[in-house]
């Protein structure tokens, strides 16, 4: 099993014409999602590697059932995209565009909750459900997703789209698979943080053991830690908390738009306390993370 | 030791008059190396490097006109 | 990004709300002149972008034409944790009866903002919280209604206040929603507000930060605040190998090579992206390396850029070699950054493979990358080797050389 995406899921690409979305829309179609159009307004009757490209999503809602819509549309047209995709009923949304104000990634967010659909992102590679079905640029083409993702049964959530990339590699080379990996997006303000994808993962048989990419600012580590508190599957966790120097460095800013240490609460330091407090496994290097994990696993 | 060129792209004598075909060459490459120059098809030296090796100039002469010729 | 005391109520001004007049100076004879036309007791506050001014001293009252001439030297050479003031505001000493506290931030939790009040401002308000939960309220405000009074009077209500008061504080407090929901603000606070002896009530000291990513949009009022581009109000000023650094990644659009910053160590890093560089600096770091600065590479930059900037941070005085390491990438090309890497050190000066102590990119086109590395005789690994297990490599090679 996976979360979120399936070999079944069906899903469009909203601003499918622009450079990155057309070269995206290849790599999905290669790698075997089902990818059955995409919107650009005015673009009405083109296609885009065997795809039709439609002006609205309803264009497509109409006629069939739409489990998903990747985003890759300038910062500016964002929220009029994924409040198009909302509003016609689709319920899980990956935003890929970064540099989205805050105000109205809350926005989108919000009315996500009212109509009961989730986002993943903004600024992120989106989600893999390896030799099942990946909905955004994560892994790039089919050929280099299949070498960096291999089936298994380790749940990946990260800050950072390259970092999942880099996880999963260090899975496979040791032998591990991946279940379903998500760069849930570095921002302050996402769809879906750590806490909230974790019953869908505690949910899935499959999914054994959780590797996560954390990173300093924001309380996102600190909501995870209660949140396993509290549940009763006990999976495995192992995270790796990167930007320790920053600890020294109040209010500078590095890394993503999220990575602003401004508190204590939001420091590194304190993260790892927090997350060990909670049992989960917190370790020093990337490729620690494989070993721990067959560890707890087994 | 080489001295940090990385791509060099040929055209042939025979296709620089051609405009129609001058015309789609320069639409094509994404990373803008050919111009029009005097009338004539030409590549511009300061973006070689930007080459993405994508082949779309090739795809449209469909022949040896053009050539990508990787330095290393 | 941050703006000064004098630029938050400037903006609060704009929307109605009460602030003392005065002025601000840049020299001692100018806060004299404020103080002469202002004809009583003033305040004089160091414009700094740092907390603890009273504590630091950058706060004084004077009553007095040269006490005000002395401490408007005084505070103007006062450095307050490293941070050096623009300039400083000379206001009227104001007759307070009581002092309030009033914040909206975001709440990363719920995803919405919240209104924070307090009928207990002036004095550190996590403190409050804590020692007297009642005396402080929560408010969320919808991201998606539109705002109106009654949200700010809830939250003045919640703390047990009545009468005139809650509709003269709850206006205020309607105010500072609608600056933060305008500008794209991430903080908007007034502390304190001071009721005056006359019952009346005002903006004493006000504190507002911008989202950096919405800048673009609020081009006009960082012109009437007269906040240029290059104005980051980070924590410190850039130097000079950080605008340089701007610069290459403002070159074109493709791609991103930027974020530089400046650290004094003699290792240069080319490193990316966003995760990989934090996770990278780290292991260079725990290695016993010393970073000579920090950067972000992503997005496939244009080998133009790559050179720039590698040219930028090889060149660095102190720099002696350069790591060139990231995460396994997918959309980054490999062989484009190995293109413009060994250019850069080539246009700099140098041999590729004196300079690069180790070449760390897996991932897409590697195989083009590798050739190009090979001929130029640099050491590479490929996803075998672990980012942390790479700059290991890189530290104990500045290490033999020395
Ligand atoms: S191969 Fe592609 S990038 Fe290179 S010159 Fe031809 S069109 Fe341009």
């Amino acid at each position: 099993m996976s979360i979120l995406i399936d070999e079944g899921s069906k899903f469009i690409i909203q601003g499918i014409t622009g450079r990155e979305a057309v070269t995206m829309a290849k790599e999905l179609i290669d790698y075997g999602s089902k990818l059955v159009g995409g919107v650009t307004p005015g673009k009405k009757g083109r296609e885009v590697h065997g795809v039709p490209v439609e002006d609205t999503v309803k264009a497509f809602t109409d006629n069939q059932k739409i489990d998903g819509s990747i985003i890759v549309v300038p910062p500016a047209f964002t929220t009029d995209a994924v409040m198009e995709a909302l509003d016609a009923g689709i319920k899980l949304i990956v935003v890929v565009t970064e540099r989205i104000p805050r105000k109205q990634v809350a926005q989108f967010v919000e009315f996500a909750q009212q109509q009961n659909a989730r986002i993943i992102g903004p600024n992120c590679l989106g989600i893999i459900s390896p030799g099942k079905s990946k909905m955004g640029g994560i892994g790039g083409s089919a050929e280099a997703t299949k070498r960096a993702f291999v089936p298994g049964n380790i749940g990946i959530m990260s800050r950072s789209g390259g970092m999942t990339v880099e996880i999963a590699n260090s899975l496979s080379s040791s032998g591990l698979g991946v279940s379903t990996a998500i760069s849930i997006g570095g921002d302050v303000i996402i769809g879906s943080s750590y806490a909230e994808l974790m019953p869908l993962f505690d949910q899935d048989n499959d999914t054994k053991g959780i590797a996560i990419y954390s990173e300093p600012g924001g309380r996102a580590e600190i909501l995870l830690a209660e949140y396993v508190k509290k549940s009763n599957r006990k999976l495995p966790i192992v995270a790796f908390m990167a930007g320790k120097f920053m600890d020294a460095m109040p209010g500078m800013r590095f890394g993503h738009a999220g990575t602003i240490v401004e508190g204590k609460a939001d420091t590194t330091e304190e993260k790892i306390i927090r997350m060990q407090e909670a049992g989960i496994t917190v370790v020093e290097r990337i490729e620690e993370i494989p070993m721990k994990l067959k560890e707890l696993i087994s | 030791m080489p001295n940090g060129m990385f791509i060099n792209v040929i055209i042939q004598d025979k296709i620089k008059k051609n405009k129609e075909l001058a015309k789609k060459i320069i639409e094509v490459c994404p990373v803008d190396i050919f111009e029009l120059k005097d009338n004539e098809l030409n590549t511009k030296e300061e973006f070689l490097d930007e080459c993405t090796l994508c082949d779309l100039c090739i795809n449209i002469v469909k022949d040896d006109s053009i050539i990508i010729k990787k330095l290393y | 990004m941050r703006f000064y005391e004098y630029e938050s109520k400037q903006v609060l001004k704009k929307f109605n709300i009460t602030i003392p007049s005065g002025g601000i100076a840049t020299n001692p004879d100018d806060a004299m002149k404020i103080h002469k036309e202002l004809n009583c007791e003033v305040v004089i506050k160091s414009q700094v972008l740092s907390g603890g001014r009273m504590k630091a001293g950058g706060v004084k009252f004077s009553a007095n034409y040269e006490t005000t001439k002395k401490y408007t030297e005084e505070i103007l050479a006062l450095t307050i944790n490293n941070l050096k003031p623009v300039c400083v505001i000379v206001e009227p000493k104001s007759g307070i009866s009581q002092e309030y506290y009033a914040a909206i931030t975001w709440d990363g939790v719920e995803k919405k903002p919240v209104l924070i009040f307090s009928d207990m401002g002036g004095i550190d308000i996590e403190e409050v919280a804590e020692k007297y939960p009642s005396h402080v309220s929560r408010t969320h405000l919808s991201n998606l209604k539109p705002i109106y009074d009654y949200s700010a009077k809830i939250a003045v209500s919640n703390v047990g206040i009545t009468g005139k008061d809650l509709n003269s504080l709850s206006r205020m407090l309607k105010g500072l929603i609608d600056i933060f929901n305008k500008y794209d603000l991430t903080l908007a606070e007034i502390n304190p507000i001071a009721k005056l002896n006359d019952g009346s009530f005002i903006a004493l000291d006000g504190h507002m930060d911008m989202e950096a990513e919405a800048r673009n949009y609020h081009q006009d009022l960082l012109t009437e605040l007269n906040i240029n581009k290059e104005d980051t109000r980070q924590s410190r000023p850039p130097t000079q190998f950080e605008i340089d650094g701007a610069a290459v990644d403002a070159q074109d659009t493709r791609g991103v090579a930027g974020n530089v910053t400046e650290f004094s160590g003699n290792l240069g890093l080319i490193i990316g992206a966003g995760g990989g560089s934090l996770t990278l600096f780290d292991a260079v770091t725990n290695a016993g390396g010393k970073p000579a600065n920090y950067c972000e590479i992503g997005g496939n930059p244009s080998v133009k850029k790559t050179a720039e900037l590698t040219k930028l941070i090889v060149s660095k005085p102190g720099v002696e070699k350069i790591a060139v390491m990231m995460n396994v990438v997918s959309n980054t090309r490999v062989d484009i950054v190995a293109r413009g890497v060994i250019k850069g050190v080539i246009e700099a000066g140098f041999k590729p493979k004196d300079k690069i102590t180790i070449f760390r990119i897996p991932g897409s086109w590697e195989e083009e990358g590798f050739k190009i590395l090979n001929k130029y005789e640099v050491e590479y690994v490929d996803r075998t080797v672990s980012m942390y297990e790479a700059a290991n490599i890189s530290v104990k090679k500045m290490q033999e050389e020395q």
